[in-house]
């Protein structure tokens, strides 16, 4: 472990030790916050009983799909755009402006359109994070060098091997950031959606108990949402450094 | 060396118009003989059509006119069997291992697995890389990367090996023993090798024939033979004969190199030559 880790994680325990000791001697009401290990005992209670089982199947599952569907749909309408420069003329100032659309105000659409399941929920995160894709989509196919394209010719390689054994590879770095930020995206749209309009999910059963004055769950699944979140970032960032570190850009 | 390995006949490119210019004679008409096994070196002014040349006779690029001949059969648009190109810029591929790097046309090949490691070990051993065999480009210092683009070529036994400017990133000392090395292996190989290059020295010292060229559209004004020996190697540069070869290729490109900067400064179109 590095310096630099070390003093993040002690930066980090020392935060949540001061919340801890200040909720514990009463500078913090419990009413507004509980202390740290109150939430982790709490929520490892939840978990050892299995109550947000069906929470968590539904809130992963959805995330899990928007996230599959985005990546997949976005390389593809990336590669679309990147062959076609008049459809990308078209669509830069779509892209460049996507993310000043609230995406949320679509619900009544998606539910119009799909009913009331599951899939307007997808639909939410998978619509928040395809233009991720499709924009890291794009950077990454703009900088495969062109000598990499030549040397493909070289070796006389066929279209599907060139793009298969050089260009994804070569473009590999801006995909994989491209997929993390479309994770991300998926856990915000799938979540804030069961926050606001759904009737199940993680998102769903911090807002109910939100309203019910039920702060140890509430904390608890917020603790357990951060956890997660955290996690997966950090062993993809982890993944993301050692690639990068390969090719002398770490 | 007499017999015709490779023949440019007439080869011209123009670039068609773009952005309101008018159409940009690139190249030529130009033509050409290589003989099997003889080493030729090409010096030109910037933007003379020196890289376009490599890339037609390569078949990377389509001439606009006239026809090529790579052991009697043409070449036109696709890259024929028994043809290797170097590239000046760095064109190893950063997510393979320098061994994988190198046998990376072996495998797109189906070259059987034994003889894979066969042969890559034997071009890495040739080419000193024994000891950065699993280390991956990045690791590597340019020199070292450009090595790996070489072995990566040699390693697939082409008749014909083209390079443009391959050494054109390296400083002077590097570039003196990459061009030792590249003797070597024309000694071991006994290919033909086609060389671009803008550095004078680096042309007459590893060449058989310097052909000179023309500023835009760039065409053959001289040829000049060195007649060094096979064995030579960069000591040659201290031969008493090198300073006057060098000095008639200068006289010849000089005029053609104050043409080329001064219609650059005026009137060369951006998207002229790559």
């Amino acid at each position: 472990m590095n310096r630099v880790t070390l003093v993040r994680l002690c930066v980090i325990a020392g935060s949540v030790l001061a919340v801890e000791a200040m909720c514990r001697f009463g500078v913090i009401n419990r009413l507004t916050l509980l202390p740290p290990s109150e939430m982790a005992t709490y929520l490892l209670h939840l978990l050892v009983s299995g109550e947000i089982n069906q929470a968590m199947i539904q809130t992963f599952s959805n995330v899990a799909i928007a996230f599959v569907l985005s990546v997949v749909f976005g390389f593809v309408l990336g590669a679309m755009i990147h062959a076609i420069p008049r459809l990308r003329r078209a669509c830069d100032p779509f892209l460049a402006s996507y993310y000043s659309v609230p995406i949320f105000v679509f619900y009544p659409l998606f539910v119009s359109l799909f009913g009331l399941n599951r899939w307007p929920l997808i639909m939410i995160g998978f619509v928040f994070a395809i233009a991720a894709m499709v924009i890291a989509t794009l950077n990454g196919l703009d900088r495969v060098p062109p000598v990499l394209l030549k040397l493909a010719r070289v070796h006389r390689m066929s279209r599907s091997a060139e793009v298969l054994r050089v260009v994804l590879p070569a473009a590999g770095p801006y995909l994989f950031t491209g997929g993390k930020l479309a994770l991300a995206y998926s856990f915000i749209g799938v979540l804030a959606g069961e926050f606001i309009l759904s009737g199940g999910g993680l998102g769903y059963a911090i807002a109910y108990a939100y309203d019910a004055f039920d702060n140890r769950t509430m904390y608890a699944l917020m603790l357990f949402v951060l956890i997660v979140v955290t996690a997966i970032n950090s062993a993809l960032f982890i993944w993301e450094q050692r690639l990068l570190r390969r090719r002398g850009r770490g | 060396m007499s017999v015709s390995h490779a023949e440019l006949r007439e080869v011209s490119k123009v670039f068609p118009a773009a952005g309101g210019q008018g159409d940009v004679h690139a190249l030529g008409p130009i033509d050409l003989n290589l003989a099997k096994g003889e080493f030729i070196a090409v010096v030109g002014p910037s933007g003379c059509g020196k890289t376009t040349l490599l890339e037609i006779l390569a078949g990377l690029a389509v001439p606009s006119a006239g026809s090529i001949l790579f052991e009697g059969r043409p070449v036109r648009g696709e890259v024929p069997d028994g043809i290797g190109v170097v590239f000046q810029e760095d064109a190893s591929l950063p997510w393979l291992t320098v061994w994988d790097n190198i046998s990376f046309g072996l495998r797109r090949e189906g070259t059987d697995t034994a003889e894979i490691r066969r042969r890559v070990e034997d071009v890495i051993s040739f080419m000193g890389l024994e000891d950065f065999a699993r280390a991956y480009p990045a690791q590597l210092s340019g020199g070292m990367r450009q090595r790996v683009c070489i072995a990566r070529t040699l390693v697939l036994e082409p008749r014909l090996i083209l390079l443009d400017e391959p050494f054109g990133a390296l400083d002077q000392q590097t570039r003196l023993l990459m061009g030792d090395e590249l003797l070597r292996l024309w000694r071991k190989t006994g290919a033909t090798i086609f060389l671009i290059t803008h550095a004078i020295d680096e042309a007459v010292m590893l060449a058989d024939r310097v052909a000179v060229m023309s500023a835009r559209p760039g065409c053959f004004i001289d040829t000049v033979k060195t007649d060094w020996g096979t064995d030579r190697d960069s000591r040659v540069v201290a031969d008493e004969r090198f300073g006057a070869l060098t000095g008639r290729v200068w006289t010849q490109l000089r005029d053609e190199s104050l043409k080329s900067v001064g219609r650059g400064v005026r009137r060369v179109p951006a998207v002229a030559l790559s």
